[in-house]
């Protein structure tokens, strides 16, 4: 009797709770959601309305002059530009070498392997600094040109580590030594059996190579001097963090170019975020795939 | 030796793709860390780094005496203990609430929106956060208006940085966050929530006496690190969000060796600045995970 009323109790209670957790997360939904919807929102609504205040959750008086004033810009074709080859090139080359290094570290049979593993880990803990590195890069003769946004920065060690048990777990010694047998070399195993095997890892790799370099700012804040090499994201700064609308205004055109202005800043944040936006529910799983990896085995 | 000679002669083309990777660390991270002898230098661009005069701890008593040196200091940790108190928390709380759903889409849509800020790059991040606290048109600041109340500009009040900062934050890095504990929690054995359904425990009692204890190690791992980057705090988020009203609580000792360092060619004393802050920042991390290992037997080395 006494253990029914308490399980009626308790039922009761839980529905509680779980309305309550309901509750809490539909707030967590509407509070992430709700900018993100009133930046596109603002992004395609007419100048006057984003100026004025009007909008809200939708949009006001639909109309794309953000986009097309935008894409007339040469300074933000060019950071377009600019940011989509950093990120093409930047990928392919760090992926390549992360796993260059990730695959030797993952045999047994590899001389040194648990040393050089402890040699890469340290620099997560500890580095030069700021300067010093800096140094490096000027002394490289990288200061300047699209080899500062390409080098420096990589190999991600992190990504070292999650591609190295992933091979480790993913190709068996046996394998490898099967292959030694038909006289099959390191370098044609990594190409026809390693890479092939290793799409999810690969994909993972890519992704957060890409996006971390589509997002980048700091190397090139602290590395380009010219305009014409800017990525997006720093062009992006100029204009609405530092508020570089470029160009002269004469009286007359104050106010329009003002409200302009004002509804720039709103497409431009949608277009630098979209294309990473856009794939990410594609792409969502890899990611969770591929932190997993890394907590799993440290 | 025997071992490492056959090796290299059977893998010779391990050893040999493994170069390029190991040049990169070489010259990108090691090589960095000698030229850390700037710190103990008299930098003159015309000898260069190893031809200038050796001084000594000269840049760190600079540095020591500066009348910023504290105000840095405290600057930096107030805002990642505030951090790590809002911060930390909350995607674990976030974790176990979505445990709790059993509508698979729900959930799903949940996880998926949370996470979603998380590709939103810093430039943009900052920017939002711009136009959302402007004193003109800004969200906050109409709403605010609406209720009757005076516009405040945010970002001019230097009380207001810390909040800004993290709340942002934690907004864009939650959903990210909490993936970690999710797959702790889905890896939580059944049997033990059979045994507390048989003693009649509620869904919190569960949470508290299964979830909880299930998912400790992965806290504490997490815990390890956050604790470890109290002094790393990052450079790029709060570089783009200083201006000069709020530097009284902006200012933190990355901001600084930017400033001083790359901006007034300073490098020597920026150079002791953002050592004497990795040396803290490693030591921290090497207490608070041999503190860890004692307590609880969870560390990351």
């Amino acid at each position: 009797m006494t253990s029914t009323q308490y399980s009626i109790r308790n039922s009761i209670g839980d529905r509680v709770f779980l309305g309550a957790i309901y509750v809490v997360l539909t707030l967590v939904l509407v509070i992430v959601l709700y900018p993100l919807i009133y930046i596109l929102s603002s992004s395609i609504s007419s100048p006057a309305a984003v100026s004025s205040g009007k909008v809200w959750l939708w949009p006001v008086d639909i109309s794309f002059k953000g986009y097309t004033t935008l894409f007339q810009n040469p300074q933000i074709l060019t950071g377009y530009g600019n940011s989509l080859f950093y990120t093409v090139a930047g990928t392919l080359i760090s992926v390549t070498l992360t796993i260059m290094i990730a695959y030797p570290l993952s045999r047994k049979t590899f001389y040194g392997r648990n040393v050089l593993m402890m040699i890469i880990t340290f620099t997560m803990l500890f580095g030069g600094g700021l300067i010093p590195t800096y140094m490096v890069v000027k002394q490289m003769g990288m200061v300047d040109t699209r080899w500062a946004l390409l080098i420096p920065n990589a190999i991600w060690v992190w990504q070292v580590i999650i591609t190295r048990s992933f091979f480790q777990s993913s190709i068996p010694d046996e394998l490898v030594e099967a292959s030694e047998l038909d006289g099959c070399r390191d370098l044609r195993f990594i190409w026809s059996v390693v890479i092939p095997l290793s799409k999810p890892i690969i994909a993972v790799l890519f992704l957060m190579y890409a996006v971390g370099q589509w997002n980048a700012y700091f190397d090139a804040l602290i590395y380009l001097k010219s305009d014409h090499l800017f990525p997006l994201q720093l062009i992006l700064r100029s204009i609405i963090i530092l508020n570089n609308g470029s160009g002269t205004m004469d009286a007359m055109q104050m106010v329009e170019k003002q409200q302009m202005a004002d509804l720039l800043k709103y497409s431009l944040i949608v277009v630098a975020t979209l294309p990473v936006l856009c794939i990410y529910p594609f792409v969502q799983r890899y990611f969770v795939q591929g932190m997993l990896v890394g907590s799993v085995k440290g | 030796m025997d071992v490492a000679r056959k090796s290299f002669i059977k893998h010779w083309q391990l050893y040999l793709i493994v170069i390029p990777p190991v040049l990169f660390f070489v010259i990108f991270k090691y090589y960095p860390m000698l030229n850390a002898a700037l710190a103990f230098k008299d930098y003159n661009v015309t000898k260069g780094i190893w031809g200038s005069p050796w001084i000594g701890f000269k840049n760190f008593e600079l540095f020591f005496e500066n009348p910023m040196f504290w105000t840095l200091v405290k600057n930096t940790i107030y805002i990642s203990l505030y951090q790590l108190a809002v911060g930390f928390p909350i995607p674990i709380v976030l974790a176990l609430a979505l445990n709790e759903i059993r509508s698979a889409r729900f959930k799903k849509l949940v996880q998926m929106v949370t996470f979603a800020p998380y590709f939103i790059s810093t430039v943009v991040m900052v920017s939002m956060i711009m136009l959302f606290l402007a004193p003109r048109l800004g969200f906050f600041n109409t709403a605010m208006n609406a209720l009757g109340m005076d516009s405040i500009n945010f970002l001019g009040e230097p009380s207001m940085f810390r909040s800004i900062y993290v709340w942002s934050d934690v907004w864009q890095s939650a959903g990210y966050a909490s993936v970690v504990y999710l797959a702790a929690l889905a890896g939580i054995d059944p049997v033990l929530y059979e045994a507390a359904k048989v003693d009649g425990a509620s869904r919190f009692q569960k949470i508290l006496h299964v979830d909880l204890p299930g998912i400790l190690p992965t806290i504490t791992i997490i815990l390890i690190l956050n604790v470890g980057s109290i002094m790393g705090l990052g450079f790029e988020k709060i570089y783009l969000l200083q201006n000069p009203l709020n530097t009284a609580t902006s200012e933190i000792i990355s901001t600084y060796v930017y400033k001083i360092g790359l901006l007034n060619a300073n490098y020597s004393f920026a150079t002791a600045v953002g050592l004497f802050n990795s040396l803290i920042n490693l030591c921290l991390l090497v207490f608070v995970n041999s503190l860890a290992k004692r307590i609880s037997n969870n560390s990351i080395w």
